[in-house]
């Protein structure tokens, strides 16, 4: 069995709460004393039925105001899946909460008012769901009980958004006619909606594949931490700790160091008592490689054969997440797999207005603001174009006066 | 490419060992706080996963109510002469002698809620700028929105308004002095993956987990192990059970589950098909809608 993470993008008015609630209610990933504190609750649907929304509200604040702020993660598995949902929310004063959902998901759910149609918000969920990679997309058209379930209207729905898609350069879309108020394609196939004959919601996550880049090209393992015992019966013992990030490491693989650019031969990679013959993209591993070098926190393996781009100023996308505007006069710390060092954005290139995807050349970032800067770092960083290889493509901006993540940026090239 | 995947226990145990790994890179002086229950046991296996042949670069922390089930620190015991690494203990009764916290009374006193000052005493005396602890994510409500890395400002306090964002796996611990980071390795697991993990990895645990002949008393609703900490009157009435538990807290605001599973398959098998949620298992949640929030809030872990 796997796991799948996904998000769902979409606002409270489209339903996306009653979604996941329905998906957890009707595949029964409820436990008793939860749903004894579902009926008690006095919110409740116009039509007396339990509001599922309330599953996924997290926080008072949030019960208060009727509308998700932050992200929640919610957990549910069938005989087929293990699911993890990342709940963020839709409006565009959260975007930034978006960005952080999407980072880690494998698919994201986009949902769209069947009254509505294709909207602005459609097309900033579209836009942010490209611009972090997420590999597989579902559209999901809601409230199709209140267009009389019409196939006319989803059809000319998958249409807007197939334009949509094109701009945005959006693939792998999968269209799905839902309600998620009256349980329609959600878990079950709808008889309400004979003209669809494709998978419900459940039944296409339960199936969907999941690709990873196991390619010994992309081989990046960043050190984490260095494992010397220095005891008597260990006293050569040095090993290197580190998740393998993207890509596959065997042993005799010939690797290099970064940014050194030492390279050597992996002699051994264990799991704890266990000697691996490959670790995969995902394994925590620890690698010996048959020369001494000076390795530490901060520097990355890779294959000799495959390396990234070594640059200390860059081209990215950033997303601004902090209530105060970038700074480009300002040193700020970048932090990117297992290093942290200083930068400055140096140059704003151009926003994005997420609503219209049109660029403006201004330069005041703000809170939520998104668009193309060029970073320039204290000491080279080892990466990989966020578009090629995610894994080793992101990274994060921290202010130091706050220590506060501030920044996500999608690095794409060197610029030097 | 290909469609390789590892299998969902590999997964989690891979992402709990990184950032195992991330807090000793991070930070001066971490500890793990190690409470006896199964979550805990499951983060020193990990920890040993993630830093053998090495010596863990944290020592493990024990905030002991003074009303633990005795098999919890009997098991404590033999584990730390087992792993041999160093643990600290911070004694609740030590915060009362000193007059920092009240010992409450009444039908319902429990010691749970002191612990929090306990354990704030206890982070600021040794230095410690970050904590790892087991909870997970899937517990409770207000955990599903916590970060793996989690920032606590001087007073120990959990503002959920003002969480950093964390992408991707990188986590940021950069905090000011006085501040400290409460670290979560094992934030994606639900109860039923660690019980499969603690089969898999054949983890030992204390015996109170498994079912067996106990003298309890039914509290508001609640199955309680009867024990000279638990304030009994006249109405209480002692039945002999066979019992297990589903979390190890303090003995008295932990319930006992009837359960009849003496073996970790029985477990398994019974968390699988139960319908009760294992924090329903715990009479301290039970106060509010927002018990957990309020508590997070204040420092509790």
């Amino acid at each position: 069995m796997d796991i799948l993470k996904f998000i769902t993008a979409g606002s409270v008015d489209d339903g996306k709460s009653t979604l996941i609630g329905r998906l957890l209610y009707d595949s029964e990933a409820i436990l008793a004393d939860q749903l004894e504190a579902l009926h008690a609750s006095n919110r409740k649907n116009d039509d007396g039925t339990i509001d599922l929304a309330i599953l996924t509200d997290g926080l008072k604040a949030e019960r208060e105001q009727g509308i998700t702020i932050d992200v929640a993660y919610k957990y549910f598995e069938t005989v087929k899946r293990k699911f993890i949902i990342a709940d963020a929310p839709g409006h565009i004063q959260y975007t930034r909460n978006m960005v952080t959902g999407a980072s880690n998901a494998a698919l994201a759910i986009i949902l769209i008012d069947a009254r509505k149609g294709v909207i602005e918000q459609t097309t900033r969920h579209s836009f942010l769901v490209s611009l972090l990679q997420i590999p597989k997309v579902v559209v999901a058209v809601n409230k199709m009980d209140m267009v009389d379930y019409s196939e006319e209207v989803f059809n000319n729905i998958v249409a807007d958004f197939e334009k949509l898609a094109a701009k945005v350069d959006l693939v792998n879309v999968t269209y799905i006619p839902v309600s998620a108020l009256k349980g329609d394609n959600i878990v079950y196939q709808s008889s309400n909606i004979s003209w669809y004959t494709g998978d419900s919601l459940l039944q296409h996550l339960e199936t969907v594949e999941i690709v990873i880049d196991d390619s010994s090209a992309h081989a990046r393992l960043p050190v984490q931490w260095v494992i010397r015992p220095q005891t008597d019966e260990l006293h050569d013992y040095r090993g290197y700790a580190g998740r393998v990030s993207s890509g596959s490491f065997k042993v005799n693989d010939k690797v290099t160091v970064l940014p050194s650019g030492f390279s050597s031969t992996i002699s051994k990679i264990e799991l704890y008592d266990k000697n691996l013959e490959e670790a995969l993209a995902g394994t925590s591993v620890t690698v010996h490689l048959s020369d001494n070098i000076d390795i530490s926190r901060g520097d990355i393996i890779v294959n000799s054969a495959g390396q990234p781009q070594l640059s200390n100023v860059i081209e990215a996308d950033l997303c601004w997440m902090d209530t105060r505007p970038l700074d480009t006069t300002m040193t700020y710390l970048v932090q990117h797999n297992t290093k942290t060092i200083r930068c400055k954005i140096q140059e704003v290139i151009y926003k994005v207005n997420i609503n219209t995807l049109e660029k403006e050349h201004d330069e005041d970032f703000k809170l939520n603001d998104i668009g193309r800067i060029v970073i320039k770092t204290a000491e080279p960083l080892a990466f990989d174009p966020y578009q090629v290889n995610k894994a080793n493509g992101g990274a994060i901006i921290i202010d130091s006066r706050t220590n506060v993540t501030v920044g996500a940026l999608m690095l794409r090239q060197s610029v030097e | 490419m290909s469609k390789y995947r590892l299998d969902y226990l590999d997964e989690l145990e891979a992402e709990a060992i990184y950032i195992l790994r991330e807090v000793a890179g991070q930070f001066e002086k971490p500890a793990l706080l190690f409470s006896g229950g199964k979550d805990s046991i499951t983060l020193v296996h990990l920890a040993l996963k993630a830093f053998r042949p090495g010596k863990f670069p944290f020592p493990l922390v024990h905030i002991d109510t003074g009303h633990n089930f005795e098999e919890t620190i009997t098991y404590r015991d033999d584990m730390i002469a087992h792993i041999g690494e160093k643990l600290i203990v911070g004694h609740v009764q030590d915060s009362i002698n000193e007059g920092k916290v009240i010992e409450q009374k009444g039908k319902n006193a429990s010691r749970n809620p002191l612990q929090t000052t306990t354990l704030l005493d206890t982070i600021a005396k040794h230095g410690f700028d970050a904590c790892i602890g087991g909870a997970r994510r899937d517990e409770e409500k207000a955990r599903a929105k916590e970060r793996i890395f989690s920032v606590r400002d001087e007073f120990g306090q959990w503002d959920p308004k003002r969480q950093r964002p964390e992408l991707w796996d990188i986590y940021n611990g950069k905090i000011h002095k006085g501040e400290n980071v409460r670290v979560f390795p094992i934030s994606n697991w639900t109860e039923l993956d660690v019980w499969n993990y603690i089969r898999r990895e054949n983890i030992p645990l204390p015996t109170i987990y498994f079912a067996h002949q106990r003298e309890c008393i039914t509290r508001n609703g609640q199955l309680m192990a009867a024990s000279p900490f638990l304030n009994m009157d006249a109405d209480d009435v002692i039945e002999h059970k066979n019992v297990r538990f589903r979390t190890v807290g303090d003995m008295t605001c932990t319930a006992a589950v009837e359960s009849y599973a003496f073996e970790i398959d029985d477990i398994i098998d019974e968390i699988a098909s139960s319908k009760i949620s294992e924090r329903g298992a715990r009479i301290d949640d039970k106060v509010s809608e927002a018990a957990m929030e309020d508590r997070k809030k204040g420092g509790y872990f």
